[in-house]
């Protein structure tokens, strides 16, 4: 299905002009940003400044009360329910891992991994050998090879944070959207998440929130600012810090 | 004997709400409505099936519609003497409230403690709804006196065994087609929902596709075993859609052991022994007596008696 996307101009996502408000609370504010095939790229901003939200709209869990949304050339993003959206090729993670703690490890990318999410199809689904040597090479990636039948609840923070990495892999998705992977991790969980992001750049489009500053610079070459609502600004991560209004806004006038 | 046949069929309710509520997490207080539509369907045709020899021995009309003055059967009530097509609406009009109530509610994303108060609500209007005699189904009396089914008497012994082996059979076949539906991808899919809904949303499946599939699936089982319920206890009236039986039945799901399928069984049967010993000496103090049950099996036994009997094992 991820196959349709027509990123002939390079563009994987387009935002314009999208504007959300809860109960009189402006969280988008003419947001407009524009993502291009197989970029990494960084999204930074205090809380409240709409990292949330966008990320919220993208996949349609929240309507926008104006504006646009396109993934890739032709797919109206706006028009499509959340489970249409992942199915389409937009996987999500969030923020606080959330893995099925009840599955074992591999049920859990066996839940990722299944082709068609359909009913009927999911009464007779059984990973094939293609499928089941795409896991073992997931758990391989993941370092979770040797807890592939332990529930996913007994696992520690990081080893989640990893499965659910795995997971949005196993779906094969064009565009990624990663909520702050490495809050929680040791330094050297921290390093291992940086270069496995930095594997999957190209054929994967990431978009990544994140405060860990370090982190940031070690990865990303193009840097966006969130400020209530809008697009601060958007640059190299020198750009951005020497940024006049980036300065302003975080260390005060 | 009988007895006993009745509470294999409710162990077949109870089957019905564990897949519901144990595996997807959906609580269900009407599934009583599910139960007594069944049981209704075959009712019907029980009630076809005594012919000319009811009280007023009208071959054409059953003894209530007599009563009532009514010239002719009801359109509802055309294709009951068909032993096949009542089968087929044992199910079937279980499935059909099942799916529109479903298709609305999960549609709309209502959930948790907001749909078990609105199938309570279903529950109850139909109660009213069957009590009333102008709906052509026996109202407050509901239907009763039935002679046989598919012509082997229903007072006789061996029928009697037979329907519970019959009813036993069909326990064990809906116990093995929940375990292999909960076995398969769909069952972990419906685990998945239950534990974390946006997220199983997110991975791409339509949520409220695999909840209304179970929901209907769950609801045909319940008219299933109301269907095998009837002949044993040989009527059925608007009480059953009463909103208490359906809380009772969740509960024998609780006490058994939810989100295990065996425990539901051992639920229902263990409870409705209970209840039979129960009312023969405090007949007044049941409903105390079951609500104090389902307060200690919540309070010290999460996992139900299965979950007690499992860990005294180990």
């Amino acid at each position: 299905m991820s196959a349709a996307i027509d990123t002939r101009h390079g563009v994987m996502l387009y935002m314009e002009d999208v504007n959300v408000s809860f109960d009189g609370f402006q969280a988008l504010n003419n947001l407009s940003l524009t993502l291009d095939d197989g970029e990494l790229r960084c999204l930074i901003g205090a809380n409240g400044a709409g990292k949330t939200t966008m990320m919220d709209v993208i996949t349609g869990r929240t309507r926008p009360d104006s504006g646009q949304v396109w993934f890739g050339q032709t797919i109206d993003l706006l028009k499509q329910r959340e489970s249409d959206v992942a199915r389409l090729g937009i996987g999500r993670k969030f923020q606080k891992p959330t893995v099925f703690e009840m599955h074992t490890v591999l049920e859990n990318l066996a839940l990722a991994l299944m082709p068609n999410k359909g009913v009927l199809r999911a009464l007779r689904f059984r990973p094939n050998t293609v499928q089941r040597a795409r896991m073992e090479e997931l758990l391989e990636t993941m370092g979770l090879e040797a807890l592939c039948d332990r529930l996913a609840g007994t696992l520690s923070h990081g080893q989640k944070q990893w499965l659910e990495i795995g997971m949005l892999l196993a779906q094969d998705p064009r565009l990624l959207l990663v909520d702050e992977p490495v809050a929680g991790m040791t330094p050297s969980e921290t390093e291992k998440t940086a270069e496995l992001l930095k594997s999957l750049a190209g054929e994967h489009t990431i978009l990544l929130v994140e405060h860990d500053m370090a982190f940031v610079r070690s990865l990303a070459k193009r840097v966006t600012v969130l400020h209530e609502g809008s697009v601060l600004a958007e640059g190299s991560m020198h750009d951005v810090q020497n940024n006049a209004d980036v300065i302003r806004v975080y260390l005060g006038e | 004997m009988t007895l006993f046949g009745k509470y294999l069929a409710l162990a077949i309710l109870a089957l019905s709400i564990d897949l519901l509520w144990g595996y997807c997490g959906i609580l269900s207080l009407g599934h009583g409505a599910f139960f007594a539509l069944g049981g209704y369907a075959m009712g019907m045709h029980l009630m076809r099936e005594i012919g000319d020899r009811g009280v007023y021995g009208n071959p054409e009309l059953p003894d209530f519609m007599v009563f009532l003055d009514w010239q002719s059967l009801p359109w509802f009530w055309w294709g009951f003497d068909s032993f096949t097509f009542t089968l087929i609406m044992v199910a079937l009009v279980p499935a059909a409230l099942a799916f529109g109530f479903g298709w609305l509610a999960f549609r709309s994303r209502v959930s948790g403690v907001y749909f078990s108060i609105m199938t309570q609500a279903m529950t109850y209007a139909l109660m009213l709804a069957f009590f009333r005699n102008e709906m052509g189904f026996g109202g407050a009396n509901g239907l009763t006196d039935f002679k046989d089914v598919l012509g082997f008497d229903l007072q006789s012994p061996v029928v009697r065994c037979g329907m519970f082996v019959l009813t036993a059979i069909a326990l064990l076949a809906a116990y093995g087609l929940c375990r292999s539906l909960t076995q398969s991808h769909f069952g972990r899919v419906l685990r998945a929902l239950r534990d974390a809904e946006p997220k199983t949303r997110f991975l791409g499946y339509a949520v409220e596709r695999y909840k209304l599939a179970v929901f209907v699936f769950s609801a045909m089982l319940a008219g299933v075993a109301g269907a095998l319920y009837v002949p044993q206890a040989g009527i059925i009236n608007p009480s059953e859609f009463q909103p208490l039986n359906s809380i009772e039945a969740v509960v024998r799901v609780a006490i058994g052991g939810r989100a295990t399928l065996s425990g539901a069984v051992l639920g229902a049967v263990s409870v409705n022994a209970a209840k039979t010993q129960f009312t023969a000496w405090f007949p007044e103090a049941w409903l105390f007596a079951l609500g104090g049950l389902f307060i200690l099996a919540t309070r010290f036994l999460p996992q139900g008696l299965l979950g007690l009997m499992t860990r005294s094992r180990s």
